[in-house]
């Protein structure tokens, strides 16, 4: 009964979603209110089954009914009962309801928005009307969730044990917070290009969408790399996989956008530029979507390897990037505004800031694409990895971080770059003390990496040198000063420390690592640069759906413990594959990372020590930009207006405290 | 103990996964060894994915390990082990495709995308006049009177 609710869910979802797509545009059209509103309904009409549909796969999966098939080749009996909930979105067609699900609340969330259904909300529903109605159409044509499989198993085949971690819990539905919420830009964006404007309001109601969706997916893919990190076993993080660019593409797009807008929302300018930064987003969800769903580079992601699949999100992906490119083609020469700003100014630095983006997407593009194209082309079979894009991503990194300081604290309109130098210069002393330091302490050599030290240094402390301009923390008043910062200028800062402190993250635990292999029987130790790693014991104990062999670890620095440690390897007999759950003691100076492998009689286990400077930073990092962009999410306050519009003038007034040396 | 290596004996593939390093084919020199690990983070996995053969556990991937380790310790330079590698697998192996007529797009995008952005702002830049500041100032014709009330305001807002 449950599974054929939710079809029949999904149906009604689509036939709502169809309803969305047409009788909006129709009313924004010939100005009929109660057509507008009739979206309103479709919209929440949409959410609701959509939502029931989900919970009925949910409820399917929570009651391991082996009737359903998808049930049955992604869960098992003995499965914890919280993987049986995440197992819902662990697999393609459950994931797929995920995705339409946040569409739908999406749409809702405009639906419900305060100041009713205005002709651009209106639009905005219907463009949003057919995106779902096409992915409701691609579940229930393609990747229905909900099909039997007669006779029903007693048994079913468990969850990729891969995704039985915590961190993937969570880490689909901020991906596709991400990925979906871009799609509401997407659609504001047509709906603006449909109705001929593209103006200040418009970029005020869509900010907080693009900031959401972008939080979300900073969280997503950080979660994805930490989980990559631990659950692995070998402590990489990036791979530069086919499916990890896919979200990298939409994020790098995203950020271009979400830069882009602020300049429209303050300024009123770069209206068509955005609105094509908000299609281009949204589009390269779509091809990651197209890359993970088709199969088409083949990954560790990719769990739907089909045909049919690959085309019809090829067919959307066509419908939507056409359509949205077309009516950009068609209206944007009517969007140019006449705001007036100088080459060095906020805006300029925005400007560059969105090419160097764009560019670098385009870099991960090629990159990505390239083995497909050169197959294509000469039939040669030929690999891109992860050396190619550390080389061509890296300049883009680096002339990002050399920019953000000077261009963050330039003002609009017209900026005083010479004026403000003097402030710049702290702040380079600093990253090149830290970069000589860092090349004379940390192994192995890389002037690379003290570059990239050198310019996050200067990143934050550039950063924290302009707040400190607008706190004046040393003078009275500099706590209400601090609160009474602009939104923006806290959500820009906390984002921008969190960006170079990612890449100190990134090159402490990627250039600076240090391991060690070796044999122990328990009681033995091996040596980890200062610090030595005992193995204590190792025993095996019986998980839910598992058996672990769990070696305890003693990381000691002279003849004191002072950790102990547990890594695991797991065996799942349900799909008779194995894990490793890296034992990791992660403190603010870096990573103590252990695995253990398999005995040899004589000699003991293999045990593989890392020590990963600064790995947590990563995380931190990452955590900071996402609050950043959620901090920014909150309305701008009255006076933020005049804070940003009049240049800073506090420099010269009192001695200007030194930023964090 | 015993009762572990049973376990292990009837499930078995807990010992099919074999470990991305064995003590044993690491080299004696840490600079060679160090050598054999920048070679091999070159070269991909073939049977694995995104991987290469140093971050795989496939049975393949350790087979490359060794031979690396064989032709670094047997004096090649790294290029040459690779070429070595490359040679009896295909260019498929390289992680970083060798840089030739096919992949010439590849190799030139990165820079000439860069130049391309670098180009476009400078020339969407430089449309905005030739002086910026005479425009911003004609932009910003206030009165006395405004001024003085942008001042107090600015004043109020603490900041700025």
């Amino acid at each position: 009964m449950v599974a054929e609710l939710g079809q029949l869910a999904l149906l009604f979802a689509l036939a709502a979603a169809l309803h969305q797509s047409v009788f909006p545009m129709l009313g924004a059209h010939v100005g009929d209110q109660r057509l507008m509103a009739g979206g309103r309904a479709s919209a929440l009409a949409q959410a609701a089954f959509v939502a029931l549909a989900f919970a009925l796969l949910t409820v399917a999966h929570a009651t391991s009914d082996f009737s359903v098939r998808n049930v049955v080749e992604n869960s098992h009996t003995a499965k914890p009962f919280i993987y049986k909930l995440t197992g819902v979105w662990g697999n393609h067609e459950g994931s797929m309801v995920l995705w339409a699900l946040i569409l739908a609340g999406y749409g809702a969330a405009v639906a419900l928005a305060r100041g009713g259904v205005t002709p651009l909300r209106a639009r905005t529903l219907a463009v949003q009307g057919m995106l779902a109605a096409a992915f409701l159409a691609f579940i229930i044509f393609t990747s229905n969730p909900f099909a039997r499989l007669f006779p029903a198993p007693a048994e079913g085949q468990d969850l990729n044990p891969l995704l039985q971690d915590p961190g993937l819990i969570i880490h689909p539905p901020c991906l596709y917070l991400g990925y979906v919420g871009f799609s509401i830009a997407f659609a504001y964006a047509a709906a603006g290009l449909i109705g001929g404007r593209i103006d200040q309001a418009w970029a005020k109601e869509v900010r907080p969408f693009a900031l959401l969706a972008w939080s979300f997916m900073t969280i997503g893919i950080a979660l994805g790399a930490w989980w990559a990190y631990y659950e692995l076993g070998w402590g990489g993080f990036w791979a530069w996989d086919p499916v990890e660019n896919a979200s990298f593409m939409p994020w790098l797009a995203g950020t271009a956008l979400i830069h882009s807008i602020r300049v429209t929302e303050v300024r009123g300018a770069f209206r068509a530029w955005t609105a094509l930064l908000a299609l281009l987003a949204f589009s390269m969800s779509l091809v990651g979507t197209f890359l993970v769903r088709s199969g088409v580079l083949t990954s560790v992601h990719a769990f739907a390897v089909d045909p049919a699949r690959g085309v019809f999100i090829l067919g959307i992906l066509a419908l939507s990037v056409g359509g949205g490119l077309t009516l950009f083609a068609v209206r944007a020469p009517a969007m140019s505004s006449d705001a007036k700003f100088a080459a060095i100014s906020r805006e300029g630095g925005l400007f560059t800031n969105n090419l160097l983006l764009v560019a670098a997407c385009a870099t991960v593009f090629i990159g990505t694409f390239y083995p497909l194209f050169a197959e294509a082309v000469s039939g040669e079979k030929l690999s891109v990895g992860a050396p190619y894009f550390n080389l061509a991503f890296t300049p883009f990194v680096f002339i990002s971080l050399l920019m953000i300081g000077p261009a963050a604290a330039l003002a609009w309109k017209q900026g005083r770059l010479a004026r403000d130098a003097h402030l710049f210069i702290a702040p380079a002393l600093a990253g090149l003390v830290a970069a000589g330091t860092a090349f004379w302490l940390a192994a192995p050599k890389s002037t690379v990496a003290a570059l990239g030290v050198a310019l996050a240094v200067f990143t934050i402390g550039g950063v924290v040198r302009d707040l400190a301009r607008r706190v004046r923390p040393l003078e009275a008043g500099a706590l209400a000063r601090f609160v009474g910062l602009p939104r923006s200028s806290l959500a820009m800062t906390c984002a921008h420390v969190g960006l170079a402190i990612v890449v100190l993250g990134v090159i402490g635990a990627g250039v600076w690592r240090s391991e060690t292999v070796a044999y122990a029987q328990p009681g033995e130790t091996v040596t980890l640069g200062r610090y030595d790693v005992v193995l204590s014991r190792v025993a095996e104990t019986q998980g839910p759906n598992y058996i672990s062999q769990g070696a305890l670890f003693e990381v000691r620095k002279n003849d004191r413990t002072l950790r102990e440690v547990l890594a695991e390897r797991r065996f799942y007999p349900a799909r008779g594959m194995a894990t490793t759950e890296a034992g990791v003691w992660s403190t603010i100076r870096g990573d103590i990372y252990l695995t253990v492998g398999e005995p040899d009689p004589a000699r003991g286990w293999v045990v593989r020590a890392w020590e990963r400077p600064l790995a947590g930073w990563m995380w931190a990092g990452g955590a900071m930009m996402a609050l950043g962009g959620l901090i920014g999410i909150a309305p701008a306050r009255r006076r933020s207006s005049l804070a940003a519009h009049a240049p800073a003038s506090g420099s010269t007034s009192g001695p200007a405290p030194a930023p964090a040396e | 103990m015993k009762k572990f290596l049973a376990s292990i004996a009837t499930v078995g593939a807990l010992a099919a996964v074999a470990f991305a390093a064995n003590p044993d084919d690491r080299l004696a020199d840490p600079e060679l060894e160090a050598r054999a690990q920048a070679v091999g983070r070159e070269l991909r996995c073939v049977v694995c994915q995104s991987q290469s053969i140093e971050d795989s556990d496939a049975p393949l991937a350790q087979d490359l390990r060794r031979l690396v380790r064989e032709r670094i310790s047997a004096g090649d330079t790294d290029r040459e082990a690779l070429d070595y590698i490359a040679a009896r697998y295909g260019d498929y192996v390289l992680l970083r495709p060798p840089v030739r007529g096919s992949t010439f797009l590849l190799w030139a995008a990165p820079a000439g995308l860069l130049m391309l952005a670098a180009g476009a702002a400078v020339v969407f830049l430089r449309g905005r006049g030739g002086t910026p500041a005479a425009e911003a100032a004609a932009d910003h014709q206030l009165t006395e009177e405004e001024r003085a009330r942008l001042a107090e305001l600015e004043e109020r807002a603490g900041g700025a």
